[in-house]
This record gives structure tokens, sequence and C-alpha cells, in this order.
């Protein structure tokens, strides 16, 4: 009878031959979509509804939005390259790109809060209507999302600074790229449904 | 609780095994087991106190035991707690002890997730009761309605005990599914196919399925209550264009997976604890496989046969009707598979065999009540009365609770090394039997009557004294039934007959190991070959032997506490009404996580 050595003493043995943080990840991934979902699905029932203003019309500006959206979308470019630098252990690749990913996020996550700023001056608040209160709610989420995966990036930065961020740890970096892809993808959803089809 | 003394050899953390620390620091899914056992069971008995209370007040028309305030306290948290707080995380209890075991695995995928989810239970759960002392615990019913739990009509805290309470416990949930999916998916021994797990592991599977995707969809109807309450949005209000109804959509759309999270584990522990005690495998199990996961994908599409009596119109109340009525099939399945199996089969009347008989019969007549509320010209007449009540309490009482007890004292000997005694666990059983079904059944009729729900009192006139009188002692008897569970586990833990590893001859991986297991699980497992590897000729020699090389287990850590107790807090700084206290909790979460992300999760 041949006995299975997995269970005690081979660390890297699963069912499926995937990595377990990345498949645990992604099922991390299936409920926050569950969550943005409901945010959006929200969003739109209230589409509108509101009883008085400012409307989305009235403070909408596409062209702005659509300028932080392609460098959202760039930054996952950017993230794309970094992961590709750690795996090939390439140190100076990993710095700049895992930089550059996080910085590509501020940026956009500095568009949001013009925007907000720009928002509340038109009287736009949480509590002036459903729109103000399901459009922040939905976008507030995001951008908090977006936060944590840059401060993330920061740390697995940090770490490639310290010489600790090599090959054997790109499990890391590629689940990294995994949620920030993942939030890349929410905005696209709420680009489309929230702005573009207003 | 009795730890066998592990021999680990050298390359794993030594630590001690003993005292307060070891258990707050403690990342072994055994030892978290334990934990949610043993405090969802103190929940159990404050929601059965709440019960009991309830009870007292409806004995006797026009009664002034509690006041109307009170009452809407206890009743609303009577359901709060046993759904939040024992229903669900006792079922996590068996997952977390049982499963690992039961795929051959030596912990969860992920061990200190695991530890955080207990604590932020244990913390949330304790803090949604804070209220009580204050005269504010939550009192708007455990579905929380707008407009009423709006801050228009509940001014007082009583809501925001609940919605933040509730908010916390479900981010313990999402981790807890996130790390069940990952490790029935990816630890399971290998020639552990699918298709041959225990049903126990396969319906925690299909659960934490249900658990990542509904307990979202209630986080968002929380965070929409909560900032309505605290920060002013509109989302339940309908002055400015917002709908309270799309509480009850977001609530139900979460409230009716949520009922299958609730019943998934115990139809997983008739289907394990049937065979042993029939001597024969499961029968049918691809269809009770099958059944299983369909449930949990119809489950998605019924949740509106909560709102039939709200206006959506014929055509929306003919597809949710049509909807729950298709899901009584797959239960359906599950109940002829489990009758098929005890047919022809040797039976043995062990107390868990008694509890699996009941279960299958009350929550058969559960159902049956169910289907009637499934229709909506019949449920315009029952809606919110006490045949709903009757309805929920056979499936929940007579599903749950029983197919829980049924692995309580089929899982008991596995945990401690000792027997829980068959006389005290007949009176427990047949003390239930009777209980339940004179406090349950009886309600059938006070609803057909007219008797509302979640009324303090009725008056003289309507004649619903003695049905309520009879109910009530019903609750009484059941709650000697709890006692005499409460006497075994006390007295069988100290006199308890030893166990042995297999005391049942049981089918499945977990009675391969000692009694109770090393803190390894398992020294070395042969190749799996069959769905009932301990009739097939898995012998416990090699696999409860000592290890024959040095294994590392996964480290003990602070970490999960502290961060728990974090994500706490900043939940609760809501309550302020201020952005910021939220968002310096939310920080300290940060410092929390990243600290535990540098911590080595075992020793290499």
């Amino acid at each position: 009878m041949s006995h299975a050595a997995a269970a005690s003493s081979d660390h890297h043995y699963t069912s499926t031959g995937l990595n377990t943080f990345k498949l645990g990840f992604w099922t991390l991934i299936g409920s926050e979509s569950l969550f943005f979902a409901s945010l959006i699905a929200t969003y739109m029932v209230y589409k509108g509804e509101s009883v008085r203003g400012p409307f989305p019309s009235d403070v909408f500006n596409i062209p702005l939005t659509s300028v932080s959206t392609f460098v959202l979308l760039m930054s996952s470019l950017m993230m794309v390259l970094a992961l590709a630098a750690v795996q090939r252990g390439d140190r100076k690749g990993s710095l700049l790109w895992l930089f550059m990913t996080a910085l590509f996020g501020s940026i956009f996550l500095g568009f949001q809060a013009y925007e907000f700023t720009h928002f509340y001056h038109a009287g736009l608040t949480l509590g002036t209507n459903v729109f103000g209160s399901s459009f922040f709610i939905l976008t507030g989420f995001h951008g908090a999302h977006v936060l944590i995966g840059v401060i993330w990036l920061l740390t697995l930065w940090v770490q490639a600074l310290r010489g600790r961020l090599g090959p054997k740890d790109a499990i890391t970096v590629e689940v990294a790229g995994l949620y920030w892809h993942f939030v890349d993808i929410v905005w696209i959803a709420i680009f489309t449904l929230v702005y573009l089809l207003e | 609780m009795a730890t066998a003394e592990a021999t680990i050899q050298s390359g794993t953390t030594a630590g001690r095994k003993t005292g307060l620390w070891s258990w707050i620091t403690t990342v072994d899914h055994k030892r978290i087991g334990i934990m949610y056992a043993v405090t969802a069971l103190v929940w159990f008995l404050v929601g059965g106190l709440e019960a009991l209370l309830i009870r007292i007040q409806l004995a006797k028309p026009e009664n002034d035991f509690l006041s109307a305030d009170v009452y809407n306290q206890i009743f609303t948290m009577h359901g709060t707690t046993m759904i939040f707080l024992v229903g669900m995380p006792i079922a996590v209890a068996l997952f977390n002890y049982i499963v690992p075991l039961q795929i051959g695995a030596r912990d969860v995928a992920f061990p200190r997730l695991n530890a955080l989810s207990y604590w932020i239970y244990l913390f949330g759960g304790i803090f949604m009761n804070v209220g009580f002392l204050f005269n504010a615990a939550p009192n708007m019913g455990w579905f929380g309605y707008t407009p009423l739990t709006t801050k228009m009509y509940t001014p007082g805290l009583n809501a925001d005990f609940w919605s933040v309470g509730l908010q916390i416990l479900g981010i313990a949930s999402i981790m807890g599914g996130v790390n069940f999916i990952t490790t029935i998916i990816n630890l399971r021994a290998p020639g552990m196919t699918l298709m041959r797990m225990p049903l126990f592991t396969w319906m925690a599977l299909v659960q934490s399925f249900l658990v990542i995707t509904a307990l979202p969809v209630f986080a968002v109807a929380l965070f929409f209550l909560s900032f309505d309450r605290f920060y002013g949005t509109n989302f339940y209000n309908t002055m400015a264009g917002g709908e309270a109804l799309l509480w009850q959509h977001l609530f139900w759309i979460f409230g009716h997976p949520e009922v299958y999270i609730l019943i998934l584990p115990a139809f997983g522990i008739i289907s394990d604890v049937l065979p042993a005690f029939t001597r024969k495998p499961l029968f049918g199990y691809n269809m009770v496989v099958y059944s299983g996961v369909l449930i949990g994908f119809i489950g998605w599409g019924v949740w509106a046969h909560h709102m039939f009596a709200v206006g959506m119109g014929p055509i929306a109340d003919a597809f949710f009707s049509i909807a729950t009525l298709i899901i009584a099939i797959p239960t359906g399945v599950k109940i002829f598979n489990w009758l098929a199996t005890m047919w022809g089969g040797t039976i043995r009347f062990n107390t868990p065999m008694l509890f699996c008989i009941a279960m299958v019969a009350m929550f058969t007549i559960g159902g049956i009540s169910g289907v009637h509320l499934g229709s909506p010209p019949a449920d315009l007449h029952e809606t919110d009365t006490y045949y709903v009540v009757a309805h929920f309490h056979y499936v929940l009482f007579g599903g749950l609770i029983m197919g829980l007890f049924a692995g309580f004292y089929y899982w008991f000997p596995k945990v401690t090394g000792r027997m829980l005694d068959e006389k005290l666990g007949k009176w427990n059983f047949w003390l239930f039997v009777i209980g339940a079904n004179m406090t349950f059944f009886p309600m059938h009729f006070a609803g057909l009557l007219g008797m509302p729900r979640r009324i303090f009192t009725y008056a003289e006139e309507l004649n619903l004294g003695t049905i309520n009188h009879i109910i009530s002692i019903g609750g009484f008897i059941t709650a000697l039934g709890v006692l005499a569970f409460a006497w075994n586990v006390i007295r069988s833990l100290k006199k308890g007959q030893i166990a042995g590893n297999n005391p049942w001859d049981a089918h499945t991986l977990e009675w391969a190991t000692t009694s109770p297991p090393p803190e390894y699980n398992f020294s070395e497992l042969p190749e799996i070959r069959t769905r009932e590897p301990l009739w097939d000729g898995v012998s416990s020699v090699d696999v409860a032997g000592p290890p024959k090389a040095p294994i590392h287990m996964p480290s003990p850590s602070y970490w999960p506490i502290l961060t728990a107790a974090a994500i706490n807090l900043t939940l609760i700084l809501m309550m302020t009404e201020l952005w910021w206290p939220p968002v310096l909790g939310a920080a300290l979460v940060l410092l929390c996580v990243i600290n535990w992300a540098y911590e080595p999760a075992s020793e290499h």
C-alpha cells in the first residue's frame, strides 16, 4: 500500500496543484464581487429617483473621469510588468514597476479626491439625495479598496528594497496583482454603468 | 478539554500547550472548534432563556410579566442570538474540528485567519448584547425592517447595536467561508477525490460558497442602514427618493441563502451519522451531493417568498412561488435517500441515531409548512402569523438543532475521548421530542386562527389562551432537555466511558486517529481509495501511531486576537457619527495586518 507522504512532509502538496494562498484569494475576490455588485445594483435602482439635485449630469465631467480611468487601467499594465520583474529576479525592474503601479493608483485617488471636492462644492453630499448617497458610497468603497491596494504595493516595494522580494516570493506579488486587477475591473464596471450610461 | 500530548519532532513549535495564553494564541483548528462550540453553547443558553421569557409572557392573555418594550428586545435578541450566535457558529465549530480530519489534512488552509474569525465572533457577540445593559438591546425584529430601523423610528442605540454587531459578525463568517472552501478544495489527502469526501465535508463546501456570496449582500444592506443612521445617507429614506423596500430585497437576498447556510450542515451530519448506525453506506451518495449543490443554487432564486404580502404583483409572486416549490424537490431527494439508507440496515438506536430519525421527521413537517407558505394566496393568510413561527422552528429546531445534537453525541467521543451517557442522552432526546413538538405544533393552529407574530400579549376574547399555555409548557419541557444535556456533558467529561479511536465503528477518516487526535491529526495516511475508508481497510495502526518524521505545524500567534479587536473597534467607532474615528480604527487594523503578514506562518 503506498503511503502518501503528502500530509506529513511535503509542505506544498495540494489537491489541485494550485497555490493555496492564490486559491483562497480568488475565493475572496468572488465574495467581493458580490459586495460591489450589490452597491452597483443599488446605484442602478436609484438612477433617476432623486427628488432634488444636483443630478449626475449637473456634476459629472466625463472627459476628466476618462483620464483617471485611463490612469487606473495603465496601472494594471504596470502591475503586470512588476510581477514579471519579480518572477525573473529583476530587482531594479521590481522596484520601478511596483512603485509606478502604486503611483498611478495614487494619481487615480487624487483625481477621485478632486472630483469629490468639486461635487461637494456643487452641493452634492452624502445626504443631499439618493444620487449623492449611492454615488459616494459606491465610489468611496472602491476608492478605499484602491487605497488598500496602494498601501499593499508600497509594503511590497519596501520588501523589494530590502532585497527580500525574489522569485520565490513572486506568489505574494501575483496575489497582489490579482487584487489590483480586480479593483481595476470593478472600476471599469462603475465607469461604464455610472458615468457613461448617464 | 484533554488534548493528547503530541510527539512532535524538532523543527516544530514547542511553546506551552496549556494555560490561557496557549488558547488565546492558538491556531489549531481543533482548539478553535472547541472555543466556537463552548461559546455557541453559552449563547444557546442565553437564547433559550430569552425563549422562556417569551413563553412566560405569552402563557396567558393580557399578561404583564414583560412590558412591550422589554418584550421587543427579548424576541429580537432570541432570533438574532439563535441564528447568528448559535446556529452559524456551531456549524463552524464542527467544520473546524471535523472537516480537516475527514479530508486527512493537518489543519485548515489559513490557521491564523481561522483564529481571527473566532475572536471577531466572540467580541462581536458580546458587543451585540451590551445593549441589554442600557435597556437598549435590539428591539426591531431579527430582520431589522426599514423604516422601523431608521433613525426616525428607532432613535435609540438598539438598532445600532444590531447593525454594527451583525456587520462585525459578517466579517468573521466570510473569512471562515474563504478558509473552508480553500481547505476542502486544496488540502484533501491523496486519493480523496471530491466524490469520495464525506457528506458533512461536502455540505460544508456548499455552505461556505453560500456564505461568501450571501454575506456581502447583507454587509451592503447593513452599511446602508448604518450610514443612514450615522452619516445621513438616504438609502432607505423615502422622502429623498429612497426606498424602504430596498432593505427587504437586500436582506432577503442574503436571508434566504442564510437559511440554507443554517441547515446544510445539519443535512451533512445526518448523511454521515446514518451510515454508522445502519451499517450501510449512504444510499445515493451522488444524488445527495448533487441535491445539496442544487439547493445552494436554487436558494438564490427564492428570496421574495418572504415578501409576498408587500405588493410585488402577480408575475413576481408567481416566479418566486414556483422557484420555492422547485427547491422542495432536491430537499425531498435527500430525505428519501436518508430513508433508503435506513431501509434494510442493521440499526443501532444509540442517541445519535435517535436524533437523526427525529430530525428527518421534524424537518419534513417543517418542509411541508414551507411548501404551504410558498403559495402566495395561502401565504397572505399565514404570513406574519404564528404559522410562520411554527414553520421555521420546525426546520430550525427540528432540523438544525436535532441534527446538531446528533452531531454532538456522535463526535463528542472523538473530541474528548469519552462517551456521553446513553441514558441521559435518551432523556435529552425524549424531552426534546416531546417538548419541541408540544411547543411548535400548536403554533400552526394559533397562526391559522389569526395570532400575529411579534405581539407582546393578546386579548382574552381571541381564545388563544389555552393553545399558548400548552406551547409554553412545551417550552419548559424542552428546557429540561437542555439541562439533561448539560448534565450529561459535565458528568461525561469526568466519568464518561473511554471512547477509543472508533467507538461507533464508523466509516470516515476522523475515526482513524486517536480520541482526541494529536495536534498533527494523523502521523501518516494511506492513499484513499473509497468513500468509507475505515470500512475498506484503512487501519488506525499506521495512522494513529507516533509520527515517523518531523511534522511542521503552524505557530501560535497573537495577531488574530489583536486584529479582531481592531476590527471590532473600527466598526463600533461608527457610532460616534464622525468619520475620523473609524478611519483611525482602520489604520490600526492595517497595522495589525501588516505585522501579521510579516510573521512567518510556521517555523521551517
